[in-house]
Order: C-alpha cells, then structure tokens, then sequence
C-alpha cells in the first residue's frame, strides 16, 4: 500500500481507525509453562505488557516471578505457550536481537577481576558494538548519559568493587540503562537496599519511563513500595496470574491475606514506618 | 600538606595518568610491547654460549630476509643465528603468546582469577600422554615430531574432551561443574602418571624433561607445524575477545548482554585447549607463564578482554623470551623451572596489589 503514486483526482481513502488500536506489546505471554528439571515453576501464564507501562510483579517466594523475566528474556525456554519480544517470538531471535530488546539488571553479579564503574557501565553497550572495533563515540556517549540518568557520574573512575551495596546496584541499573532497550526488567532491583536507596531507585524507574518512555517490569518483594510507585501491578501465586490490575485492585485485604498468609494490616503500618524513616535515611534496612 | 606526602602522591597520581593513557591507548601499549619482544627476541637470539654482537645478529637475519645487508660475520655465526637460535627464539614466542591467549581466555571463561590454560586437564593429559611414549618402545618421527609430542597433544585434548562432557548435565552449575570435574580428572591422570613414571626405570629423566618444559628441541620445521595451530586459534580467542567481557559479570549477565553463552563457551574452550595442547605438545609443561600474563595485562589497562587477550599474548612471549634465555644461560636448565622462579615471586606481588573475586 505505500509507495502506490498518488494519482491527481484519485485522492487515496484513508481509512481512519474508529479506535486508535492499542500498540503492540514490547513482551506478550500467552498460556506459558515453564519449570527447571522436573519441577513445573510457570502453569500457564498469560502476561502482556504495553510500550510505556510501569508494572510491578509481585508474589510469595517460588510464585515464578523469576522465572517469568527469564522466559520472557528467552534464557529458559518455555514447554509450552507463546512469548512474544517485540512482535516475534523470542526463541526465533538470536541473543543480541533480545538484548536490544530487553535490557535486564541481573541480581547476584559478580565481578572476577577488578573493573572501574565505566568499565561495567560500558558493558551494557555490548549488544549495539561492533565485535571488531569496540566501543565507538556513540556508546560512549550512551555510558555517559546512563551515567548522569541514574546519578552516579562521580563513582566514574571508582573501582566497582569498593562501592557500598547500593552504589553497586545503581552501577547494574546504569548499565541496562546504557543498554537502551525499549523494555527494561528488574529482579528485586531493591533488596539489600536500605529505604533511601529502595526510594531513590523506585523514583529513578519513574523517571527513566516518564521521561524516556522506558518500559518498566520489575520484580518486588515490598508490596508497599510497589503500591506507591506502580500504576498496575500483577500478583503471582503458584505460577498462575491471580491478579493483575491497579494497586487498590491487586491489593485486596482478603486476596493478600490468602497468598502470604499475613494479615494485609501489616502493609499500613509499614506504609505508615516508611514515611517516618524516609526522613532519616540509613536506618531502613531490612 | 607537607613534602613526604606530595613526594609520595605525585608519583602515585603521575602512574595513574600514565595507567589511563595507555587505557585510552591500548594501540600505543601494543606498539610498546612489541617493540619490547623485538628487543628481547634480538638480545635472546645474540646471546648464549657463543656470544654474537646484536649488529651481528641484527644483519643475519635482516640478511636472511632477502635485504641488502652488508656485514663481516662468520658463517659459523650464521649457522648459529639461523639454525640454531632464531627457530627457538620464534618457538619462545609463539609458545608464550599461545600461553598467555590460552591463560586470558581460560580465566574469562571460568570466570575465575586462578585459571591457567592447564586447569581443565590439558596438562595432566599431556603429560600421561607423553609418559606413556616414553614407554612405548615405537621411535617413529614425522615431521621431527616424535611419539611425545603426538601423545601429549593427543591427551591434552582429550582430557579436556573427557571434562567437557564429564562436567556438563550435573546438577552443578555449569562451570563449578566444569572445574570440579577438571580437577577430578587431573587426579586421575596425575595417578596414572605416577604410576607410569613408575614403571619407566631408566627413561624417568626423560618424563621429567617434559614435565618441567623445554625449548632446546625447537626447529624451523617444528615451529611450522605447531605455529598454524597456535596462532591461528590465539586469532580466533582475539576476534572473538569480547564474549569475555560479557562473562564478566557471569552467565545469566551475558546472556542478557547478548551473548549465546553455551555456544560461545564451547568455542572458545576448544581453541583455547588447542591452542594449550599444541603449545604442550612442542614445548612441554611450562607454568605460570598462562596465569601471569593476563593478570600483569588486566593490571595495566583494567578487564576488558579486547585489550587483555591481545596484549597478554605479546606480554606471554616475552615472559617466555626471557625465561629460556635465562634457561639457556644457566646451562639448559629446564625452563620450565626458570618460569616457576620467576613467575611464583612475581604473582605473590601481583595478588597482593589486586584483590580478586567478589560480589558486585
């Protein structure tokens, strides 16, 4: 239909949509399975992200959050069902087609041998380098900018390894930044974190999707935290979806109640803590 | 601030500058690691028992390459430089290179500062391997490569075949797995070799002589069979440098970073272990060169593998340059026990100044 010449008296019919059709999910996942070994994790799961959106997975340990980030990064392959990335199907994509897709902030790194946190930072560039020449101006100029977004432009030239733990996550969170991926996923992006830092990195995702139209899907633990700074959130429970929605919605008393066990009046007070804390910083580690 | 602190910072700040220009200019630190090889290549060839004037030398070989070079050297000095020394000194520096690419790429892989090219197996191999020639009564010679060399190369590689496949599909994590098994399997072989040396009576000099490495037996045609191998797989690891880098922060991170790491990793142990067994088989077990060199490199211009493999390949061969001349000098010492001297003494310095390994 493009390129047709448009002839003089034969204007074109432009047929303009009556509902502006929904953009096509960055990730989409449709009836997944998924487990390690013999031990089924995912039982069918169906999860769509839209470019844009904020979303907070949540569940009790072994829910499958995990699990999910890594199906959808295609580093677990799923038994059965459909992951989308972008349109296609992630398991038809070679690995550096997904990580110009998906940018992820690993939990548990490591670092064998000494690094600057440019160094690490820059390692987000990987997907977008040419094997041969290295790191070029333009990915240079994305470590600096990823750098100055998340705030750490002076720990530059610091040896990563003589950073405090969450010096060391925002150096993680910079490089995924570098990474430049339409969607961005994060595994606990705030444990080892004391309040602080858990709401200087909660408001930095808000920003990175505000302002950049950065796609966020993070795994938390802290229901309040995802609360306050997640306009949908997706609740998971022995690997199936059990609701998916706006906070108030997710976060029912009763729903809460069933899935951890806890009565939910636990969540105010900690709401109710945290904004006590806030002030004084330091003091709120878990 | 008083002048005992500035006389101690000023150097200090002077070698960080200095360390971050050759960052920014790996090329300029490649330059100089070259024209250093070439320095210590000419002084290794000149020196020895017959001492030959490094001009001397210098002409020979410029003569040998076809260039208008006039000079008063003996024919016994040519014979010397050319027969004798050169295809050595170029074997020292193949061989080293091959060391240090393997050692760097090992290190990456296995994520793990104390890896050598030798730690999945490929040195017990090599060595039953040859052991077992020793005893073998067969002395048959192609391409001046005995039955020795055959087997070590033979049982470098299929020691690390036997820990690929011994160490995957565990319950493990994949490289835990790898290098648990590696070193099982080095047990195992270690006890066959015992065993073998054993039973070798008056041919244990011989086993010896290959476990503690030697350049002496080195030759032009040699060098022509074992250098394809060596260099061509170091190339390969060097093109391919950059998978380290995303195995930097482990395997889940590389994947994310774009990396097929089962894919990669199979690639690069292969050639790393071929280049390993080819490196063994014509020169026997020389240690530390493998384990020192990217650590000496990584020091200067920090981790990342496009700078570390190539440049402990030129830091390699020199190490292993100066060693066997050091060797040859003392009267044919095995070098292997030059490289041990020097280069045990030498990492203790190099631990103490870098911590390694820790959580990020």
């Amino acid at each position: 239909m493009s390129g047709a010449p448009v002839l003089p008296g034969h204007d074109p019919v432009v047929h303009a949509p009556a509902v502006v059709p929904a953009a096509p999910p960055v990730a989409l996942l449709r009836g997944v399975t998924a487990g390690y070994r013999d031990r089924l994790v995912l039982r069918g799961v169906d999860l769509s992200i839209a470019p844009g959106e904020r979303v907070a997975l949540l569940g009790p340990n072994g829910a499958g959050k995990s699990t999910i980030l890594r199906v959808m990064a295609g580093i677990l392959p799923a038994r059965s069902g459909e992951v989308l990335l972008g349109g296609e199907p992630v398991a038809r994509l070679r690995r550096a087609q997904v990580a110009r897709r998906l940018a992820a902030v690993p939990g548990g790194a490591s670092l064998p041998f000494a690094a600057r946190v440019e160094e690490v930072v820059g390692l987000g560039r990987l997907p977008w380098e040419d094997p041969f020449r290295g790191p070029r101006a333009a990915d240079r100029a994305a470590v600096t900018t990823a750098l100055d977004r998340v705030g750490i432009t002076a720990l530059r030239d610091r040896d990563a390894r003589e950073l405090s733990l969450g010096e060391r996550q925002l150096v993680l969170l910079a490089m995924a930044v570098a990474q430049r991926a339409p969607l961005l996923v994060l595994d606990e992006p705030t444990v080892h974190l004391d309040l602080r830092h858990q709401v200087a990195v909660m408001e930095l995702l808000a920003e990175l999707n505000f302002r950049d139209g950065t796609t966020v899907l993070a795994v938390l633990h802290d229901l309040a935290l995802a609360r306050h700074f997640f306009p949908r959130l997706v609740l998971l429970d022995g690997g199936r979806v059990v609701a998916d929605g706006p906070p108030r919605q997710v976060l029912e008393p009763d729903r809460v109640r069933a899935i951890y066990g806890v009565d939910p009046g636990i969540l105010d007070a900690r709401a109710a803590a945290d904004e006590l804390a806030g002030g004084n910083g330091g003091n709120g580690r878990r | 601030m008083t002048d005992g602190a500035r006389g101690l910072t000023l150097p200090r700040a002077r070698a960080r500058r200095g360390a971050d220009l050759l960052r920014r200019r790996p090329g300029l630190l490649l330059g100089l690691n070259l024209a250093v090889l070439a320095a210590a290549a000419l002084v290794a060839v000149a020196a020895g028992t017959v001492a030959i004037a490094p001009a001397d030398t210098l002409g020979i070989v410029l003569h040998a390459l076809g260039l208008p070079v006039d000079g008063s050297w003996s024919a016994a000095a040519e014979a010397i430089v050319l027969d004798l020394r050169l295809p050595r000194v170029l074997t020292a520096v193949v061989v080293g290179a091959g060391l240090g690419v393997a050692g760097a790429a090992f290190q990456g892989l296995l994520r793990n500062p104390l890896a050598d090219p030798y730690v999945l197996g490929t040195a017990s191999g090599a060595a039953l391997g040859a052991a077992i020639a020793v005893l073998i009564p067969v002395r048959a010679v192609i391409l001046e490569f005995g039955l020795v060399n055959a087997l070590a190369f033979a049982g470098a590689l299929g020691a690390v075949a036997v820990v690929w496949f011994l160490g995957r599909g565990g319950t493990l994590a994949p490289l835990t797995g790898l290098l648990l098994t590696g070193y099982a399997v080095g047990s195992l072989l270690a006890a066959g070799l015992a065993m073998t040396m054993y039973l070798s009576g008056a041919n244990l000099r011989q086993i010896v002589g290959f476990l503690l490495g030697g350049l002496e037996g080195s030759s032009w045609l040699r060098l022509a069979v074992a250098a394809p191998l060596i260099v061509g797989g170091s190339a390969v690891i060097v093109a391919r440098a950059r998978v380290l880098d995303g195995l930097l922060l482990g395997e889940e991170a590389a994947a994310h970073l774009g990396i097929d790491v089962r894919r990669e990793r199979a690639i690069m142990l292969g050639l790393a272990s071929l280049v390993t067994a080819a490196a063994v088989a014509v020169s026997g077990l020389i240690g530390f060169i493998g384990l020192v060199a990217p650590h000496a490199v990584r020091l200067l211009v920090g981790p990342s593998a496009r700078l570390v493999v190539p440049l402990s390949a030129v830091f390699g061969a020199v190490l292993l340059v100066l060693a066997d001349l050091g060797a040859r000098l003392a009267g044919e010492i095995p070098v292997g026990v030059v490289t041990a001297l020097i280069g045990a003494p030498f990492f203790v310095v190099l631990l103490r100044r870098a911590r390694l390994g820790y959580e990020l």
